[in-house]
């Protein structure tokens, strides 16, 4: 094709088409943000439901829709794509690279999350009503013979999302392996772009069998399949291996990268190289491998036996090893550093003993004879969310202030910062301390309510009441979103940072790297800054830059599959049909459009220089 | 500070609890050897794991307040690559704490699965039937039925079979032993054994659908010549209980004859297996629907209407009953009794 570079349109059509990862990025962060918001108005409904004893302000059915669409929405439709926006944005420029290997399929895959996560929560409005099974959905309760077509929203729209994942890990895996510049080996790349190569290693092993498992749950519900039914030589047991060999390993594909966040923070702000930079490397690597050996442990009581109990029960003791590594490396990077605090920073701090909290329940849970007790009551609930609010949370909001002025342009307000971060923290402490003991004391998890005279109401009351306070700390950081745009930009490198990402302007040029930069060690621009003139050698000389086309057949490929579910849903096979083909029909377009792309040539290259 | 606050606030919290909650229902509070040894390997893993907290924390506060920026301190920090004896020490030194925990773990990871008895040790069988939303129990060895309330003896070894008719249940009584699902077409076994004579409070922990949380059941344990006195009278229950004495309850007969006996087995006639619960001994019961009060009002209420008390559960509602109807089959029902 012609060398124009792609006039805009319009804003929408400007996005709609956009194939440049950091625009890729910015979606997966507006998308996983919607769903966040969602899933956390959903939150604040059920804890306002248990704030007292015996309340009838949601009904039973609700409440059941209401949890399982949090678990859903925060797992898959927010944590995820929040993390993967950051990734989009940020490894490219942490490994020097002016895209990620693939952009076509890094749009597609946004837009199957997106349609995807919007089929899923359309069943508020259509159907029987949102899925009430638990995000787990075991079988036979998710079955066409106890849950209604809420359950079909379900498996589809997360096929559809679950596919765009898929595609997402896989071009993360090729860009890492194969996009690096000059001088950045495998060990001079930095934490957050380990981990995320990690945690896409884990997504290209662990989703597939996801998919198995909505696979044969859709060929049950809409085809009369028997996988699941005990009467017709089924086993529901199969069903919770398939999700829990997904299911483990996703805890990990969220915590990885939300510590490689947290590397680069504590680093960063506290001046020093990141202690034990090897160690963390290989500690990385042994978590993801011993996440796939540990699955059983969320079925301890489901009667495995005493060998496969013992078994899981050590080796998901083993993760505390590496995980342990972790901590004492960072503890020892903020060793005999200059720790400035500020809000990403307290955010990476805060991290620290609120995750080991969650990490020594996480112990005491793998400790199977004592999980008899403990699983599948409020102390789960307790564990689960200082792992996920205490980890992968506390890094996105961390990473959220760290990459901001890198990402648009400017900082976010530093007093409004603190007031969100106080009140999210003790909030979030308040919230979830005291459910441990809950548990303990005899409160299943999702339950609709409890009895009074149980001795629960008082633990549940502060519990909601720390709901409110994280609640208006999220309030505090919209606020801040909007009020912060004003303040100017901060220039290229506001951190007084370590790495590729602040070596470029501000904000960052379409082709990110004018020349691709030369790696010398560990936090190259670091190095820089001390050994050299501060500014990163080039590894080539300044030329004419290759760009990819903006395409609008992301879009439409996964509206014919979002189409598609629609037909399966309502039996309508023509529907169903259709839409696939629609977007078989544009794969074919794509297949045989040629599309070389255009370039950005040197002589704007170089004005665009000046005006920095 | 935070974290020496946070810290001191989760042992005086510790200390209060240990031995708190509901003293039938809490785990922290056990009654029964095997919740007895769940509890001391719960203690043991958190005596570790807070110390593993507390030096962490330690670190923390001392790296927090001494490596902190001061004002005009613009030094730059020494750049340490990296310590192989640390890295040697923090990873040798969690194995050892781990194995503290994982060596009892595995011993009675199998102990608890072994369910035969020690010697000279009486056992009780009891098959369990998890249901939407409500329990059923069966005695083989007695060739009878109850619902809801879990009779057992004291000091005697009761093991479980643990069966599902529809979706997953989790059969917990925390105050006596930890949970095993019981899952349709597997058959689980589980085993506990009561002290003390008492009412403990049991729970459905595996999310069941529209009201798992109301799906309570009771264990009421009694001594054992009390429980064989129960057996025998559920097996033979008193002729009353078919013909009653009072007009009332005869005319209430009827209308139970009529409307109940098809879908709830009751001394040995009716029921079916798509049922209700065994109602032999219902006037004995420790509640209404497993969670309500037991009462003639709350009674009425759940003939009336149990889909608005107990949402989802398969008893269609019988408001159809004029007053006097109700009386009477009220007034049978509660003289449903095999006990003295």
């Amino acid at each position: 094709m012609s060398n124009q570079k792609s006039q805009s349109k319009s804003t929408l059509w400007d996005w709609l088409t956009t194939v440049d990862h950091k625009k890729v990025g910015i979606l997966y962060l507006l998308g996983g943000a919607f769903f966040f918001v969602i899933a956390g108005i959903q939150a604040m409904l059920m804890r306002i439901q248990l704030m007292f004893p015996e309340a009838s302000f949601l009904p039973y059915q609700s409440f059941n829709e209401m949890f399982t669409m949090h678990g859903t929405n925060m797992i898959f439709l927010a944590a995820m794509p929040l993390l993967f926006g950051f990734m989009n944005y940020i490894i490219p420029l942490q490994i020097g690279a002016r895209d990620v290997a693939f952009p076509f399929l890094n749009a597609l895959g946004f837009w199957f999350f997106l349609l995807g996560g919007i089929f899923v929560n359309l069943s508020f409005f259509l159907g029987d009503g949102p899925p009430d099974a638990g995000w787990t959905s075991y079988v036979p309760l998710a079955s066409d013979q106890y849950a209604g077509s809420g359950l079909d929203f379900f498996v589809l729209g997360l096929q559809i999302s679950g596919l765009g994942t898929l595609i997402g890990g896989i071009n993360f895996l090729v860009t890492v392996i194969n996009m690096r510049a000059p001088g950045m080996s495998m060990m001079r790349m930095p934490l957050f772009t380990w981990t995320s190569f990690v945690a896409s290693m884990l997504i290209l092993f662990a989703f597939p069998a996801l998919t198995v498992g909505y696979l044969l749950l859709m060929l049950e519900r809409l085809f009369g399949a028997n996988f699941f039914i005990p009467d017709m030589g089924g086993n529901v047991v199969i069903w919770q291996h398939l999700f829990w060999i997904f299911g483990h390993p996703e805890v990990y594909i969220l915590i990885l990268p939300s510590f490689g966040i947290f590397s680069e923070v504590i680093a960063t702000f506290a001046k020093k190289r990141l202690f034990g930079y090897t160690a963390m490397v290989f500690a990385t690597l042994v978590i993801g491998f011993l996440g796939f050996m540990v699955w059983a442990h969320h079925m301890f009581t489901v009667g495995m036996g005493p060998i496969a109990n013992a078994v899981f029960a050590v080796a998901t003791m083993a993760i505390a090893v590496p995980t342990g590594i972790k901590i004492f490396n960072w503890l020892f990077t903020l060793w005999g550093g200059r720790i400035k605090i500020n809000t990403a920073n307290l955010f990476a701090l805060a991290f620290i003993p609120s995750f080991v909290m969650g990490g020594v329940t996480g112990v005491m849970l793998a400790v199977s004879a004592a999980n008899y007790q403990m699983h599948d009551t409020y102390f789960v609930v307790a564990h689960f969310h200082y792992v996920i609010v205490g980890g992968v949370v506390l890094a996105l909001f961390s990473a959220a202030f760290y990459w901001w002025p890198r990402m648009f342009g400017y900082k976010l307000n530093e007093p409004l910062g603190k007031w969100f971060f106080w009140l999210f923290l003790i909030g979030f402490h308040l919230t979830f301390f005291f459910q441990h003991f809950l548990g303990l004391m005899g409160m299943p998890r999702r339950v609709a309510s409890y009895l009074e005279g149980q001795g629960f109401s008082d633990m549940n009351f502060i519990s909601s009441i720390g709901a409110f306070m994280m609640a208006i700390g999220f309030i505090f950081f919209l606020v801040n979103v909007f009020v912060s745009i004003r303040s100017g930009n901060p220039g290229a490198d506001p951190w007084d940072g370590r790495t590729l990402e602040w070596t470029i302007p501000s904000p960052t040029p379409e082709y990110n790297f004018a020349q691709t930069p030369l790696t010398r060690d560990l936090d190259p621009l670091w190095y820089e800054k001390m050994h050299g003139d501060g500014r990163m050698k080039a590894s080539e000389p300044l030329g004419d830059i290759h760009m990819p086309n903006a395409t609008i057949l992301p879009f439409l490929m996964a509206v014919g599959l979002f189409v598609s579910a629609f037909g399966f849903v309502y039996h309508n096979h023509w529907v169903a049909a259709g839409g696939i083909a629609f977007t078989f029909a544009c794969m074919f377009v794509r297949s045989i459009k040629e599309d070389h792309g255009y370039h950005i040539h040197k002589e704007e290259i170089l004005s665009d220089k000046e005006v920095e | 500070m935070r974290g020496v606050w946070r810290l001191l606030s989760f042992l005086a919290i510790m200390l209060f609890l240990a031995g708190c909650g509901q003293e039938n229902l809490s785990a922290l509070d056990p009654q029964g050897p095997v919740a007895d040894m769940q509890f001391d390997l719960l203690m043991l893993s958190l005596l570790v794991m807070v110390f593993v907290v507390l030096v962490v924390v330690v670190i923390f506060i001392y790296v927090l307040i001494k490596y902190r920026e001061r004002q005009g301190d613009t030094h730059i920090p020494k750049q340490v690559e990296g310590n192989h004896r640390l890295e040697i020490i923090w990873t040798t030194i969690p194995i050892l704490l781990l194995l503290i925990i994982a060596v009892p773990n595995v011993v009675l990871t199998f102990d608890l699965a072994d369910t035969e008895p020690e010697e000279d040790q009486d056992v009780l069988e009891v098959t369990v039937t998890g249901h939407q939303f409500w329990w059923e129990f069966e005695y083989p060895e007695y060739d009878i039925e109850a619902g809801q309330d879990l009779y057992i003896p004291t000091d005697t070894r009761v093991v479980f079979q643990l069966e599902a008719s529809d979706v997953i249940h989790s059969f917990w009584v925390p105050a006596l032993a930890g949970k095993q699902d019981t899952v349709p077409g597997i058959t689980n076994e589980m085993w506990l054994e009561a002290e003390d004579e008492g009412i403990y409070q049991g729970r459905c922990t595996e999310f069941c659908g529209e009201s798992h949380w109301l799906m309570d059941f009771n264990v009421i344990a009694v001594d054992p010549d009390t429980f064989e006195a129960w057996a025998d009278s559920m097996a033979n229950p008193p002729q009353e209980l078919t013909e009653p004495q009072s007009e009332v309850a005869a005319e209430g007969r009827a209308i139970y004859e009529e409307s109940c006996l098809s879908c709830h087995a009751t001394a040995g006639e009716g029921g079916n297996p798509q049922g209700g619960p065994d109602l032999t001994n219902f006037g004995e019961r420790s509640n209404i629907a497993g969670f309500l009060e037991f009462n003639e009002d709350n009674l009425e209420e759940w003939i009336r209407d149990p889909q608005k008390l107990k949402p989802g559960n398969s008893m269609p509602g019988f408001d159809h009953f004029d007053d006097d109807e109700m009386e009477a089959l009220v007034e049978y029902m509660m003289g449903l009794k095999v006990q003295d």
